[in-house]
């Protein structure tokens, strides 16, 4: 199917909403590029749902501008602007078939009747679902009716596809493939997509670039790898690396490295406009190294208080000097019992120094 | 198209330079107009000749808002004169048009002031026809363009013009009769400003006297009234909750049987019951004269008065609150009882601590419904009161008696509307405030738990008699046209059937003889017009005020369900009061009574589809926005077909009803327009039952075919294709996601 390219950007602009007395959208500012895939993320009432229906146009701004495609549509309905949605529950109507369905949008923008249908199943052949058009929603499974909402939202052509939690009702099998096939149906035709998802390992798996949200603000915004490895606060630490927060302290600084001490641990670290004194670490589960402690053992002292065996990793609760850590360890084979005193070292690819808040 | 007025603005102009303006002696769908002298006999002119060939001259200005509009042909949307001038000729053109029609009556000015500022006036007008509607509409939709495109409702025309047409309507036919009548009980015979004569009236003896407390004489009607309200809505409630727990919690074989009583207060019309009790137990009747004979007493008149329209009242409105209290019973979550029971609760305290208290609100409805319905009760009073009076019925002898006494019809009908909207009031804002819910979405296992066996045993006892006497009273009523004469002569006869539905073959094909074939049709054809309206007018409201979100929709949503508070002998006479003079000159026409059917009942549909209307996820709409369809054709393709179900109610219901009812149509029907129900009243006055009867029989069978044809018509929602094996869903939620899980 020919799909065009007209991916647009989106663009917020000092945007509040406001239900009630309460601030759902804080003065958020943000730009999506065009063509790419960009999530919003965040825990649930962040804010992060009603970006997204102000984006579709479902919801309108008590103030500041949206933009999409260079235009301003800010009071512009949804049924007046350039972009598509799938529902969290699909929304399909269940009184149409799967092709009346996909039809629904272009005949509703006054394309021809016969035109719509030969195109509704272009769209379904895309979403692999080629020759299930006569059937009713209720006659497909769950990842079936998703790729009806995808193909109903796509045939439209939009500037923007928009995704609000697309995977929430399938279960955790089906929920890593359709993320994948979505993905690579995104990059096919180079659309601007926006995803809402509180998953924070289904946005590093299918983003560009993800938008962080936490009580009606921008907490951070980058690329998968930035938020997880760079995180800037305490809260992107423990949302998204589900990072331990220790105490540190930075001793000495040199141009943009650190010199940190945790504890008896030294090491250095990338620095960002930290100055000498307390600071947080972030310790991210899978960068702590633990050993059964014997002579020479370097690291801090530990002991194992809990350990749970999930086939590919093992996972303990480790209780020392700093709290008591989460520890991530792939060497199954090799895994310590309850009780034992440990040795703990951290490998610094996996320290960040973040901004407590 | 570029300018979604421009069918609306020709509306306008067909109906300035096309249609008569003034309403039409013959009527308008006879046509008699086209062919008589259409465009030069002043009584079928349309606005244009009146004003130019027939010297109505105040005409004329409506042309200046008709004209506006065109200039902006050429504008675009976003102009901001684009929605300042369609504003200003919707706001013009309609204002004008009220006050034309208001000052200018049959006798020339209407207001002494207006007389002496530009003295007599030679012509006169009549009420507004089809014309002057037109014209109307055209400048109301104006209006909401204009307002939708400066930015209200998100410059939503459809639900911007909806909004207005609703407010427009409701308000024409709903409060401005109420408030006519609510004038005229301040006002004296003799046209003065008389809040001294009100006070008099209202605080009449006649009303208000205490005296059958220690006396022989009769108490005041209000105290009749709310007296048997009471009493009536104790009882109902009762039963109704008695009924409601046989059906949930025992193990009664003929369960589905009683479910159907449900149905038939629906197609019942309202004196019904009191004719059929009449035959059982009146002077002559069967039960009657047995126990007389039996125990040689002299028959007596009990049934005439308080107890025979109690016990009538309570057999009408009980399946009413059966009907409020079994969906609250059922509603009430198994697994509760449950728990209780698991905590060591017997049967009996885990009834009156845990499953009563939830079912409070339900209770409550129940109670006030009765209460509403008993104190508007028109027809049972009226059959069987005798010389015990009531509000409903004391209006109705005020204005057609030999008192005709409007404005003490008036003040009667200002206190009955105080009683049912302090009712209504209350029930609002106490169910308001307490939230009960118990069904919560999540799949709820386990059984109801049974009654204890005493609570059974007084269950049974008071159900299985109650079922078995409306079982024979709609015996009686379905026999009860075959038999020659109650009580006198019981020998069987098809005299009543053929007095009222003979036909035979004439030259020019069936010949309808029979005396009720006249009001037979008419109600059938009133009430036909009368339904889609009503369900129409009713699912919009109801989609307004589920799906949209705009200011003062509280105020919008009392005004549309206000008229459900309104006894029927108010609407009756306040119609009277106001479309009885021009502007809107209707009384006489059929249009009153269709209008009288679609805004009585017009609430009904408004819950219905409320309530059908919050079983669909909302992401349904908003998909079908997102997808680029306006909100118009969501409406039509999306939400219409899904809420099929709540159509078929609507329309069954107010097709029904229209039929059923008596109160405001016994002041509205005409020689043209006579409905069967007043017909049958005519009947029951003049003691002739066996036709009363008969015609009440085939009216009730004329409903149940009704009925079925309907849901025949409208058919069902496809929304999936398991033929057999599944049983049914009773509630049906259709967020896809449910779905999802249905197909499992």
């Amino acid at each position: 199917m020919s799909l065009k390219h007209r991916a647009g950007s989106v663009c917020f602009e000092n945007v509040t909403k406001i239900f009630g007395d309460v601030k759902a959208i804080d003065n958020i500012s943000f730009t999506i590029e065009p063509g790419h895939l960009v999530t919003l993320l965040g825990p649930s009432g962040c804010g992060k749902t009603t970006t997204l229906r102000m984006i579709a146009g479902l919801e309108h701004p008590a103030s500041g501008r949206i933009m999409i495609g260079g235009k301003d549509v800010t009071s512009l309905p949804a049924t007046d602007r350039d972009v598509s949605m799938v529902f969290q529950s699909y929304a399909l109507f269940p009184h149409m078939s799967v092709a009346e369905n996909v039809a629904y949008g272009l005949k509703a923008s006054g394309m021809k009747k016969n035109e719509a249908m030969e195109k509704s199943a272009d769209g379904l052949d895309l979403v692999g679902l080629a020759g299930y058009g006569h059937r009713l929603p209720s006659e497909l499974s769950g990842g079936q009716q998703q790729r009806v909402a995808v193909a109903r939202a796509l045939v439209l052509e939009p500037e923007v596809l928009l995704l609000d939690e697309p995977l929430s009702n399938l279960d955790a099998k089906l929920r890593r493939r359709v993320r994948e096939e979505i993905r690579e149906l995104q990059q096919k035709i180079g659309l601007t997509a926006v995803y809402v998802t509180h998953d924070q390992e289904e946005a590093l798996a299918v983003s560009d670039r993800i938008i962080v949200m936490n009580r009606a603000v921008i907490s951070q915004e980058g690329s998968p790898r930035e938020l997880y490895e760079q995180p800037a606060s305490t809260f992107i630490a423990d949302f998204i690396g589900d990072a331990n927060l220790v105490d540190a302290d930075i001793i000495s600084t040199s141009e943009n490295r650190a010199e940190v001490a945790v504890s008896t641990l030294r090491y250095s670290l990338a620095l960002r406009d930290f100055k000498i004194g307390r600071v947080k670490l972030a310790v991210h589960p899978s960068a702590i190294r633990l050993s059964l402690i014997c002579e020479g053992s370097q690291g801090l002292k530990g002991n194992v208080r809990r350990a749970t065996y999930l086939g590919s990793q093992m996972q303990y609760e480790v209780d020392c000097e700093l709290g008591c850590l989460f520890v991530v360890d792939f060497r199954v084979d090799q895994a310590i019992p309850i009780g034992s005193d440990v040795s703990i070292s951290f490998s610094d690819r996996g320290l960040a120094l973040v901004d407590t808040d | 198209m570029r300018h979604s007025f421009i069918p609306w603005l020709l509306l306008g102009w067909v109906g300035f330079l096309l249609l008569p303006w003034y309403l039409l002696e013959d009527g308008f769908w006879s046509f008699i107009w086209v062919t008589d002298g259409y465009a030069s006999d002043m009584d079928y002119a349309p606005a244009i000749l009146q004003g130019l060939v027939g010297e109505r001259t105040w005409l004329l200005p409506l042309i200046f808002p008709l004209l506006i509009p065109l200039r902006l042909l050429s504008l675009t949307k976003s102009d901001p004169r684009y929605s300042r001038y369609l504003i200003i000729a919707g706001a013009c053109g309609l204002s004008y048009l009220l006050v034309q029609g208001f000052a200018i009556g049959v006798s020339g000015w209407q207001f002494m002031g207006l007389t002496s500022l530009f003295g007599e006036l030679e012509l006169q007008q009549y009420g507004m026809g089809y014309g002057a509607a037109l014209c109307g509409l055209s400048f109301l939709v104006l209006l909401t363009t204009g307002l939708a495109a400066s930015g209200f409702l998100k410059g939503d025309v459809f639900v911007t013009s909806s909004i207005g047409l609703v407010i427009a309507l409701v308000g024409l036919f709903v409060f401005f009769p109420v408030s006519q009548i609510l004038l005229s009980a301040f006002i004296s015979p003799d046209d003065l400003f008389t809040p001294m004569l009100f006070v008099e009236k209202l605080s009449s003896n006649n009303i208000w006297s205490l005296s059958c407390l220690n006396s022989g004489y009769a108490c005041g009607i209000a105290w009749n009234s709310l007296a048997l309200a009471i009493s009536t809505a104790v009882l109902t409630t009762l039963l109704g909750l008695a009924f409601a727990l046989v059906i949930t919690r025992t193990g009664f074989r003929w369960k589905k049987s009683l479910r159907l009583l449900t149905v038939l207060p629906i197609i019942t019309p309202p004196f019904v019951i009191g004719l059929a009790l009449i035959l059982l137990f009146g002077r002559s009747g069967v039960i009657t004269t047995f126990v007389a004979d039996l125990l040689n007493i002299e028959p007596g008149r009990w049934l005439y008065g308080f107890p025979g329209v109690l016990f009538a009242q309570v057999l009408s409105f009980t399946p009413i609150s059966f009907l409020v209290l079994i969906g609250v019973v059922e509603g009430v979550s198994p697994s509760m009882e449950e728990a209780s029971q698991t905590l060591r609760a017997n049967r009996w305290k885990t009834f009156i601590n845990i499953s009563l208290p939830l079912m409070r609100p339900g209770l409550a409805n129940a109670f006030l419904l009765s209460f509403i319905e008993s104190l508007a009760d028109f027809g049972n009073p009226m059959v069987l009161g005798g010389d015990f009076e009531v509000l409903s019925t004391e209006i109705f002898f005020a204005i057609v008696g030999a008192q005709n006494d409007q404005s003490y019809a008036a003040v009667l009908a200002i206190l009955l509307l105080a009683f049912t909207l302090s009712a209504f009031f209350i029930q609002r804002r106490w169910l308001g405030k307490k939230s009960y819910i118990t069904v919560t979405g999540k799949a709820d296992s386990g059984t109801y738990m049974g009654l204890n066996p005493g609570m059974r045993r007084l269950c049974y006892s008071t159900v299985i008699p109650w079922a078995a006497l409306t079982v024979v009273i709609y015996g009686m009523i379905m026999f009860g046209g075959f038999v020659k004469s109650w009580g006198y002569d019981n020998s069987f006869t098809l005299q009543h059937y053929s007095a009222a539905f003979a036909m035979s073959w004439g030259d020019v094909g069936i010949i309808w003889e029979g005396a009720a074939w006249d009001s037979l049709w008419t109600t059938l054809t009133i009430s036909a017009i009368a339904a889609p309206f009503t369900a129409l007018v009713g699912l919009l409201t109801a989609y307004l005020l589920v799906r949209q979100q705009f200011k003062y929709k509280e105020v919008f949503e009392f005004g549309t369900m206000l008229s459900f508070a309104i006894p029927g002998t108010v609407i009756g006479i306040s119609y009277i009061l106001a479309f009885n003079v021009p502007p809107f000159e209707l009384t006489g026409t059929g249009i009153i009574l269709i209008i009288c059917f679609v805004f009585r009942n017009m609430p009904v549909g408004v819950r219905g589809g409320i309530a059908a209307m919050s079983q669909l996820d909302k992401s349904l709409d908003e998909a079908s926005l997102t997808l680029g369809a306006n909100s118009l054709t969501t409406f039509r393709r999306v939400i219409l077909p899904l809420l099929r179900p709540a159509i078929i109610a609507a329309l069954v219901y107010s097709f029904v009803r229209a039929i059923t009812s008596v109160s405001a149509v016994i002041f509205l029907v005409s020689a043209d327009h006579n409905m069967a129900t007043s017909y049958i009243i005519g009947l029951v006055e003049n003691g002739e039952f066996g036709i009363a009867i008969a015609y009440c029989s085939v009216l009730i069978l004329v409903m149940l075919t009704a009925i079925i044809c309907i849901n025949l018509l409208v058919g069902q929602r496809r929304l999936r294709r398991t033929p057999s094996n599944t049983p049914s869903p009773r509630k049906t939620s259709f967020s896809s996601s449910t779905l999802k899980e249905n197909q499992a």
